[in-house]
């Protein structure tokens, strides 16, 4: 793991260190079967026309899990996740597998935040913190909010 | 699909494959749960008790949730991940088809090891070229060290 | 479960099934998640398109599983497959019914065991057989 973060490192505005991810229909149908969610929108491209989709989606939840990722590999081991929260705005098309070879322009996920408050409550040391995850065209279709303890260098 | 390789590569890989045979081996190890039997069993709709039903299993005295033999048919017991890698000269992959022997009965939180060799490998001359027919040999033990399953799988690489 | 069948009521010539299945791409992908098998050819369209298939095309893995429960269902709660084996032979596509059938070809104890010999296959709905192969069953004797 990285080196660990502390509280004392940490002002408004600091940045969360970015997480990159490429949705793929693999990713998608392995979400589908780790978390028993078979809701054809994710893998049937008939399906998913039928619903008004250009094609498959990416799962909100799976992109919530992303950014529970973000945060979890950012407050390092000695953090602790208090609370996340997310809204699934914008859609998502999985990378196309037929096309073999580099993702293409917009294919490539980023996953970010900013500190937004700094506090103290109680025996803990809190950050809240703005995040989403961004699509390759920089629009942010999943924005949330997150609290965590970091450790305090005391 | 046109291939990414050389001839010359082709040819190198394949030289490379033929040095495999009875060469090849890996072994995995997976713990059968019970939640992985009932995953098993709703995903090709068997609604057969023996797989899931652990009051019915006392009742005939089964000694515990059984796993469906036709577990072992899958990838994971006998197939890509549970096979030594090697070299293959065409892009185009194939499963042939498979044999499978139950020797013993298998239960739910028996642990599994699978050891996959590379036992034969026949070349054809198919209409689109070469065609290598690829035998692997599993042999799946217990946790007791008994032989409880042997599988045979053919991977078939086209030119 | 169904009544026992025992080795004395079978009879070469005898039809097992038959079993029908319709996998939809919901089952091919619980059937991906349970078997950890996720080639794309059996989920993503035009994956499956660009390999020259014509749609996404079931496993054939998954063809062998229910020839698996079409034994296993035949030979009951007390008789055991022993050995089971198949080719794919041609493709079945998501959506159209696989059709799991067999016939008993042999019947002869062997060190005390009462074995059944089978020819078992999957066919579609035009009656071609895509998986052909052929299973052993152990079963009971009526004593």
């Amino acid at each position: 793991m990285a080196e660990q973060l502390y509280w004392e490192d940490v002002q408004e505005g600091t940045e969360v260190t970015p997480l990159s991810k490429i949705a793929t229909t693999e990713m998608l149908v392995r979400w589908a079967t780790a978390g028993l969610d078979f809701n054809p929108l994710h893998y049937e491209d008939a399906n998913a026309k039928a619903q008004g989709q250009a094609g498959v989606i990416v799962h909100g939840q799976l992109k919530r899990a992303w950014l529970v990722q973000l945060m979890t590999d950012w407050i390092g081991e000695q953090g602790a996740l208090k609370k996340l929260a997310c809204s699934f705005r914008g859609t998502d098309t999985p990378r196309g597998m037929a096309m073999i070879g580099i993702p293409k322009e917009g294919e490539t996920w980023w996953c970010k935040g900013n500190v937004t408050k700094k506090y103290v409550e109680g025996n803990d040391h809190l950050v809240e913190c703005e995040i989403w995850v961004e699509n390759g065209q920089g629009t942010r279709t999943t924005p949330g909010s997150a609290i965590a303890i970091l450790p305090s260098k005391g | 699909m046109s291939s990414s390789l050389s001839e010359a590569d082709k040819t190198r890989l394949l030289e490379e494959l033929r040095e495999n045979v009875n060469k090849a081996e890996k072994s995995v190890v997976v713990e059968i749960d019970k939640s992985m039997i009932r995953r098993f069993a709703q995903a090709i709709e068997d609604p057969n008790p023996l797989w899931q039903d652990e009051e019915y299993a006392k009742q005939i005295g089964s000694g515990g949730i059984l796993v469906p033999p036709e577990f072992f048919c899958t990838s994971m017991m006998s197939g890509g991940g549970c096979r030594p890698e090697v070299p293959l000269p065409y892009d185009r992959i194939l499963d042939g088809g498979g044999d499978w022997e139950f020797l013993l009965p298998v239960k739910a939180g028996d642990t599994i090891t699978s050891s996959a060799k590379l036992v034969e490998l026949r070349e054809k001359q198919g209409k689109s070229g070469n065609m290598l027919f690829l035998t692997f040999e599993t042999l799946h033990k217990n946790q007791h060290d008994e032989l409880v399953a042997k599988s045979r799988g053919v991977t078939i690489n086209l030119e | 479960m169904a009544s026992q069948l025992f080795f004395e009521n079978v009879e070469v010539g005898m039809e097992i099934g038959p079993l029908v299945k319709h996998p939809t791409s919901r089952q091919l992908v619980k059937w991906a998640g349970a078997s950890e098998d996720f080639y794309e050819i059996h989920y993503d369209k035009d994956f499956a398109l660009s390999t020259g298939l014509p749609s996404p095309i079931v496993h054939g893995r998954l063809k062998a599983a229910f020839l698996g429960q079409l034994m296993t269902d035949w030979a009951g709660d007390k008789g055991i497959v022993r050995k089971l084996s198949c080719t794919y032979r041609g493709m079945d596509i998501v959506g159209e019914d696989v059709i799991c059938k067999g016939r008993v070809t042999q019947k002869y104890v062997e060190d005390d065991a009462n074995c059944v010999e089978c020819e078992i296959w999957t066919e579609n709905r035009k009656g071609e057989r895509t998986t052909p192969g052929s299973a052993i069953v152990v079963l009971p004797t009526r004593g």
